[in-house]
């Protein structure tokens, strides 16, 4: 048999070598009490040998004080743990359990099935390889089945033992089995399981644990022991792109510099392309240094340290990705979000988003459905309670690098903390970007225009507002700047009001100050650009040959010249701040259309008459060119 | 030239000759990886031990196979069970998994708290995470120092060698005593176990936590070693108060840990939460890891109290007439030398001590005195403070 136990004449050293050799399966049983899940785990560390002769003694006197199995051995109270559950006769949380055989070493998630399920199972389930769902057979599948299903699905498991339980009660019945087997393909097959296995079983007799047994001469399957043995359950990880979330930038020395993280899948040898993100700088694997030498390759799980050929400014949380598969990036995102917290989800509030190595603020921005984890319906609701699944919306304060969940567990994981009593509420499980794909860069780019540009999803540019006095220019301006920002642009306004009192103060209103004036402005608006805004720029400038000038500030296309060319007459009579009166008594000199010229343009972009149409109008067709031309496109 | 010289001398060339590693020799002879290192340092065996590496070495130069039932046997997995780090295999062991696992948390630890500490009890599960530490920073050292909460009351050998590691190691080590406990004479013969235990341990802990305002303290516990640590978190959370509210702590998916706490809170955190206690012997095993000598088996007086095998390590235990008798002990777990007690052993060497273990019938905490107090002892003590 092949448990774990030696006899005093095999050989030790034998016997550590094959022991050395296995490897590691993590499983959780999903059930409530009385499908004899805390039986099922009991029954596979007695029959595995995993217990002493003083764990022995001391489960036979808590039989005596709480067990529910009369004169046998109550397997569940070995896996008990808390008193309080003990006395209670349910399990609170997640416990996890070992036991080995000679081929793998086995690690249970073993969760309740009492109010906190769900948030425990996920939990369980979130480091699981396999999950076994125990069934009764006496009474089917239930509720509760469709609900772990769900979860387990969820969490992305993809392999699960349908563990149809207590079949000693049903007279080892095949009719009974195939029906229940039956009912559970039905219903598990759109939940992207790669298999399903279903198992016979009598956990507290025994039968069908480590070996197949008699009582089941019908069943064509394996006992659940060999077949948690020889599952296979992580190739795939190797074969996806390559991914290293850095965590902690190993630095003993000026002359080493290394990056030291687990790798999340894939596999990298020295000499091949990497490209780390967000910063998008590309070098290629120096080394894979271990304390216990280099390594020819990094592979999915292990903790390793690599170096570069070239040296780069990398932080935690940045990702180290294939150079020919970068992972994506992305600020806003939706993804499946399971509510952990007493206190409910507020969409809009912010909390904090942990995912690989990295924590950034992050509000849910909608919340798309609820999914009734019993049904897996969905529905509409306004905020998650503890428990709750929902597929929501998320904006996050800065860019992360992600993979979907379903492609990598990994790097599509997060946590969502309460920022007042850092409190895990949340757990989330991301599905796509909701921005194409368009941040993931190809090469090298150092901060430049457009770069910022593309940071704020819009193209930069000057709309240089130009008219006499009173002829709307600040107005219209005004209001395209707050439908910009409505929007979401980024923007600023260059006017008399903010440029005059400062930066221009020591200007008159003398011709060649005019000139400096508007020479000011035009680079001011040229700096604004090139940080990637949309600048507002509302002054008379009379002259041509200035507003030429800033125009060729800028690149082409950048400049768009707005004339608001209501009528003289119509700006006199305005008159709002009652400078026409003042510049015709001669209190003010060189007063535009008075007694200083003002060059109309000749071949501006835009031409608004407020005297024709309202500032509102004007507005809508100066952020239509806008939205026309592409500048919002983004 | 001796002939342990002798010895030295052919196993050497044996190495060279079969292009195996010294320390794969010396377990080949010896069951022991370091045997030979320790016998060129000056160390001794016994002339029995001596004669059966000298048969073993002959069988090995001769090119024969060893075929002795005891010999391992040579082939495939020749340097199985040391590590051939150059050529990761195709899938990782369950040794290796639990490794990366540890080393993971530790990193994480590492970046996010403020100002770590490493709790360090000298014992066999202290070593692994000592070694887990080496290997998680290399090339870097532990960016953290150890901490020591020493009772007084320790076995001497394992002062020694706690002073050795760490200096060896070249790491930072703070040891803590509760002063008023020694001052008010504080000891397990003359206030029990118990009082002893929460003076000069638990008590101590939280003297020293406070005192470094430490925010993070690694523990080497595991989940297997107790019913109600099979609970635990590896991220597990104190109040200021140091205690544990086994209610209200953080779910933990996925290797995402979530490190904040507010000021004067602290984390314990225990990157051996999923070894057992067969993986811990058996990476010792692996890695060549150091331990205290203590756990081998070798002549020591002994006394015999409340039916365990107490060691007289010093002149403060109190005989009361009875004349210690020299035995052959080891000790499975190690702590205060008057509250541990010992196993009658042959077993001299790593392999001898896994055999015993696996063949023991009772569970690594049944040497230790404090855990029969009663029932849920050990969540009780956990609620105080207990590490």
């Amino acid at each position: 048999m092949s448990v774990t136990s030696l006899k005093p004449s095999d050989n030790v050293l034998d016997y550590l070598a094959a022991h050395e050799r296995k490897s590691m399966l993590r499983f959780i049983t999903c059930g409530s009490v009385d499908d004899g899940k805390s039986t099922l785990i009991g029954r596979l560390l007695y029959d595995s040998k995993m217990l002493y002769d003083d764990q022995i003694s001391a489960l036979e006197s808590d039989t005596k004080k709480h067990g529910t199995q009369g004169e046998k051995i109550d397997f569940a109270l070995l896996v008990d743990g808390l008193a309080a559950e003990r006395e209670q006769g349910i399990t609170i949380d997640v416990a996890y359990r070992f036991f080995s055989t000679e081929k793998r070493k086995f690690i249970v998630a073993d969760t309740p099935g009492h109010e906190q399920y769900t948030r425990n199972m996920a939990t369980g389930a979130s480091t699981a390889d396999v999950a076994v769902i125990l069934i009764d057979a006496r009474r089917g599948m239930l509720t509760q089945t469709r609900r772990h299903s769900y979860i387990v699905s969820l969490l992305g498991i993809r392999h699960v033992v349908i563990a149809i339980n207590k079949m000693d009660l049903v007279d080892y019945s095949e009719t009974t089995f195939d029906k229940i087997e039956a009912d559970y393909r039905t219903f598990a097959k759109d939940l992207g399981f790669e298999s399903i296995v279903c198992i016979p079983m009598s956990a507290l007799e025994g039968v069908n644990i480590t070996k197949k047994s008699k009582e089941t001469p019908w069943h064509n399957g394996p006992a659940i022991l060999p077949y948690l043995e020889s599952v296979k359950v992580r190739g795939a990880l190797a074969d996806k792109p390559f991914r290293l979330p850095v965590q902690w930038v190993n630095r003993p020395n000026l002359d080493f510099r290394g990056f030291s993280g687990t790798v999340a899948s894939g596999v990298i040898k020295p000499g091949e392309e990497i490209v780390v993100l967000p910063s998008a700088k590309r070098s290629k694997v120096k080394s894979i240094v271990t304390h216990d030498g280099d390594l020819t390759e990094a592979r999915p799980d292990m903790a390793v340290t690599v170096t570069l050929e070239d040296e780069i400014d990398i932080s935690r949380g940045d990702v180290i990705c294939a150079g020919k598969a970068p992972a994506e990036q992305t600020d806003q995102f939706a993804a499946h979000l399971l509510w952990m917290s007493e206190e409910e989800l507020y969409p809009g509030r912010q909390y904090l988003l942990k995912t690989a190595n990295r924590m950034v603020p992050v509000t849910v921005t909608e919340l798309k459905h609820k999914v009734n984890v019993n049904t897996l319906e969905h529905m509409s609701g306004k905020t998650l309670e503890l428990n709750e699944v929902g597929f929501c919306n998320f904006n996050l304060a800065q860019p992360i690098a992600f993979d979907s969940y379903k492609d990598n567990r990994r790097t599509g994981a997060f946590i969502l903390i309460d920022r007042r009593t850092n409190a895990t509420i949340g757990a989330g499980m991301i599905d796509f970007s909701l921005r194409r794909a368009k941040n993931v860069h190809w090469q090298d780019l150092d901060v430049n225009k457009g770069v910022r540009a593309s940071a704020k999803h819009q193209k930069p540019c000057v709309l240089w507002f130009t008219g006499l006095s009173g002829s709307g220019k600040s107005t219209v301006a005004n209001l395209v700047e707050k439908r910009l920002h409505d929007m979401g642009r980024h923007t600023y306004t260059l006017d008399g009001d903010n440029v005059r009192h400062g930066l221009n103060k020591d200007l008159g209103f003398t011709d060649a100050d005019r000139v400096e004036n508007i020479r000011r402005v035009g680079e001011s608006a040229r700096l604004m650009v090139d940080a990637g805004l949309i600048v507002l720029v509302s002054f008379i400038s009379p002259f041509q040959s200035e507003r030429r000038m800033a125009r060729e500030l800028v690149e082409d296309g950048e400049f768009i010249e707005v004339f608001i060319s209501t009528p003289l007459e119509v700006c006199e009579q305005r008159d709002v701040k009652g400078l026409y009166a003042r510049a015709r008594r001669g209190e003010i000199k060189n007063f535009t259309g008075i007694d200083s010229d003002y060059e109309a343009p000749e071949n501006a972009e835009i031409d608004l008459d407020t005297s024709e149409v309202s500032a509102e109008v004007a507005a809508t067709r100066i952020v239509e060119y806008l939205q026309d031309k592409g500048y919002l496109a983004g | 030239m001796s002939e342990i010289d002798t010895l030295i001398t052919r196993a050497r060339a044996a190495a060279d000759l079969t292009g195996l590693s010294l320390s794969t020799v010396s377990r080949k002879l010896f069951n022991d990886g370091k045997a030979i290192a320790r016998l060129e340092a000056g160390g001794q065996c016994t002339l029995r031990t001596l004669e059966t590496a000298r048969a073993r070495l002959s069988e090995m130069e001769a090119g024969a196979a060893p075929s002795s039932a005891k010999a391992p046997k040579p082939a495939a997995n020749d340097e199985a069970p040391s590590r051939t780090p150059a050529i990761p295999s195709e899938t990782m062991t369950h040794l290796d998994r639990l490794e990366a696992e540890s080393i993971h948390i530790m990193r994480e630890v590492a970046a996010e708290a403020e100002n770590p500490v490493m709790l360090y009890s000298v014992g066999k599960d202290s070593a692994v995470m000592l070694h887990l530490a080496m290997k998680a920073f290399y090339p870097s050292k532990p960016p953290f120092p150890v901490m020591h909460v020493d009772t007084t009351w320790k076995f001497r050998e394992m002062i020694k060698f706690r002073d050795d590691t760490v200096a060896k190691l070249g790491l930072d080590l703070i040891v803590h005593i509760n002063q008023e406990g020694v001052e008010q004479g504080v000891g397990p013969f003359t206030h029990g176990s118990q009082l002893h235990t929460d003076i000069m341990k638990t008590q101590a802990l939280k003297q020293a936590l406070d005192k470094y305002k430490f925010d993070a303290a690694f523990g080497g516990a595991r989940r297997d070693e107790e019913k109600s640590r099979a609970k635990e978190r590896i991220f597990s959370f104190r109040s200021r108060e140091h205690r544990w509210d086994p209610k209200n702590q953080r779910p933990e998916l996925w290797s995402l840990y979530n490190t904040r706490i507010a000021p004067g809170e602290s984390i314990r955190v225990f990157p051996l939460s999923n070894w057992t206690e067969l993986d811990i012997w058996q990476y010792i095993y692996r890695e060549n890891i150091p331990i205290v000598p203590l756990y081998f088996a070798g002549e020591r007086p002994v006394v015999e109290r409340d039916g365990a095998l107490i060691m007289v390590d010093d002149d403060r235990m109190p005989l009361d007439g009875v004349t210690p008798k020299q035995e052959m002990v080891r000790f499975r777990t190690l702590g205060c030398y008057p509250l541990t007690g010992a196993v009658r052993s042959k077993a001299t060497t790593l392999p001898e001590i896994i055999q015993e273990m696996l063949l023991a019938t009772t569970s690594e905490r049944e040497g230790r005195v404090i855990d029969h107090d009663q029932a849920a002892s050990m969540e009780k003590k956990k609620q105080e403070g207990y590490f």
